[in-house]
């Protein structure tokens, strides 16, 4: 458009931004579809809680079970392990941070915020780990914990990251007693 | 691309076609008369090897859809129906997974003769910008084809380069979940990258256009890094160097055999023989070799984020490339300084993929931490001051002259010339 005929802003500028800014906001519209798309599924989202029942998994026992594609790490602590986790001084950890579903964002990452209830035999959190999300090794590494063979973080027996490039402490997920023997998680 | 060639239509056939559609001048021109400069070596025939490597990879790629299943369950055993049952198949997979490698092993020497030889200095800084994000979407279509199979190194590797997007603040989660399709690496994550390995080789193959075409605006550099000056530096394209690159090729093919018939995992992971599993992560997990040296910058930072933005930032550098050396002259063989530390620099990637293949402990960290530093030193320190404090050689005033006075000793002693 020659601008020399008309300097100011006249019916037509106006028009050509208007038919702009509709076309822009409409691409934008028609867009969302194809990247929603590849958020997950309903058949994924379904999957979303499980049932466990505890009661076989006796004192010092650990098991692995997957919970939306992913291994949740259920363990029966000894005694010992949850001692030592009291021990540490929540000043001493590199995440203080509870990372518990269950608990209030921001909770200090004291043992018993590391778990439900107060009922600290039972540690349930997510295998992965928080660096690279490969799945760390159980009752290894420096501390008793969690040992990540990936890239070497090692966390402590509260599931706590103490050493090593992983950010967070293991995330715990949401999870409840629907009897004493059974959890539900998610 | 036109304006090299005098093609003429001859036949009333080929006038038909050349009022409507030029093809056959556009070919000749930039394909057959392209004035090529007469003293290109043989690092320069990497350019024609990667073209026919592409080819190979979407020939073979092609192929070996028409027996691949991409879904968890049946991936892997889909992946050894072909290996055992499919005519040729493991020949069709291992010439694809080994041509991967062959692939980047021409384009690190392409790099690294760009490099020494200065090509990606003015004029060429579009032809190297493309060249580089040419080489960040062979980068991600490797990576999302080692992924298909759904071995353990797949999955893991699937995991663990997926977790890096995890790194950035505040929407890293939602990121990572959306590239995921879910919670974890699954069934939705191969499928997208099932679509995506299939769909970029054919982004790769317009992107190689535009750099071919971008190539053939200024010309080709050449060894001594001086602009053609006339005709007589030059050469036809065909048929002084469709032979010469037709030669380099064979060679390259012999080498790409050894590896192929005699050899064809010594560059895989044994443990991709084994179908994914979720829940059990390798002892010792390393991405496949042509990653390693990034691997290596990715660990050597005991920070997640700046691990992550260390790594990226190594490859993003490459951009700014044409800016941070500052010297005027292009070739490394008039720089007697630069063509210390271009070796020093090859060494120190070299050194980075050694170190990406060792366990994250103890002196090869340090290593990676040391070599880590100097690559980026390397670019954003020596570069820049080199082109300031270096004395250039002399530069020859033309490719011919330079061509002509290295045949000159050649002449046998105290002979007489012959008279013409």
């Amino acid at each position: 458009m020659s601008t020399a005929e008309h300097a100011d802003p006249n019916r037509r500028d106006f028009l050509y931004i208007a038919t702009g800014a509709a076309g822009a906001v409409g691409a934008a519209l028609v867009a969302w579809p194809f990247i929603d798309q590849m958020n997950p599924d309903a058949s994924v989202r379904a999957l979303a809680s499980i049932e466990l029942d505890i009661a076989p998994i006796a004192e010092g026992q650990s098991i692995t079970i997957k919970w939306r594609g992913n291994p949740v790490f259920v363990r029966h602590r000894t005694q010992k392990e949850i001692d030592d986790a009291k021990a540490v001084p929540v000043s001493d950890l590199p995440d203080p941070d509870a990372r518990n579903a269950n608990v209030k964002e921001g909770d200090p990452a004291t043992d018993v915020n590391r778990v439900v209830d107060g009922k600290e035999k039972l540690l349930v959190m997510m295998g992965v780990c928080t660096h690279l999300g490969c799945v760390p090794l159980g009752q290894q590494g420096d501390y008793g914990g969690w040992f990540c063979p990936c890239h070497g973080s090692h966390y402590d027996t509260a599931g706590r990251i103490r050493k090593g490039p992983a950010p967070q402490n293991l995330p715990v997920p949401i999870y409840a007693y629907i009897s004493d023997t059974k959890i539900r998680i998610g | 691309m036109g304006g090299h060639s005098n093609y003429q239509p001859k036949s009333a056939a080929e006038k038909w076609l050349h009022e409507r559609l030029p093809i056959v001048e556009l070919v000749k021109s930039s394909a057959l008369d392209f004035p090529t400069p007469k003293n290109l070596n043989y690092w320069w025939t990497f350019g024609g090897i990667l073209a026919l490597m592409l080819v190979v990879q979407i020939i073979t790629g092609i192929v070996l859809v028409m027996h691949y299943t991409p879904q968890a369950e049946l991936a892997f055993n889909s992946v050894e129906h072909i290996m055992r049952d499919v005519n040729y198949g493991w020949l069709l997979r291992y010439m694809h997974a080994n041509g991967a490698s062959m692939f980047f092993i021409a384009v690190y020497i392409h790099i690294f003769r760009g490099m020494y030889y200065g090509s990606y200095k003015a004029p060429r800084e579009v032809l190297w910008i493309i060249g580089v994000l040419i080489y960040l979407v062979m980068m991600a279509t490797a990576f999302m084809g080692y992924v298909l199979p759904w071995g353990q190194m797949s999955f893991w590797g699937a995991k663990v380069i997926t977790n890096l997007f995890s790194a950035i603040p505040f929407v890293g989660e939602a990121v990572t979940t959306w590239l995921w399709g879910g919670y974890a690496v699954d069934n939705p994550t191969l499928n997208r990258f099932f679509s995506l390995h299939y769909l970029l080789p054919f982004v790769l193959a317009g992107l190689v256009g535009l750099h071919i075409w971008a190539l053939h605006v200024p010309g080709n550099n050449n060894p001594t890094g001086v602009s053609v000056k006339s005709g007589q530096d030059t050469v036809p394209f065909h048929p002084y160097y469709t032979m010469k690159d037709s030669f380099a090729i064979v060679v390259f093919l012999i080498f790409f055999g050894l590896f192929l018939f005699f050899s064809p995992n010594y560059l895989g992971h044994a443990i991709n023989y084994q179908p994914a599993d979720p829940l059990v992560t390798p002892a010792h997990i390393v991405p496949e070799w042509y990653y390693l040296p990034f691997y290596a910058i990715l660990r050597a930072i005991p920070d997640k984020l700046g691990g992550v933005v260390a790594m990226f930032g190594s490859i993003l550098i490459l951009f700014a490339l044409p800016w941070l050396d500052t010297s005027k002259v292009r070739s490394g063989t008039y720089r007697p300084l630069y063509k210390v530390f271009f070796w020093f620099f090859v060494l120190t990637c070299i050194a980075l993929g050694y170190l990406g293949s060792k366990p994250p402990e103890g002196a090869y960290v340090w290593w990676s931490r040391f070599f880590t530093i100097y690559y980026f030193v390397h670019f954003l320190v020596i570069l820049p001051l080199l082109g300031l404090l270096e004395t250039p050689k002399p530069l020859p005033s033309s490719i011919s002259d330079d061509v002509l006075a290295k045949k000159k000793p050649a002449l046998p002693q105290g002979q007489a010339q012959p008279a013409e």
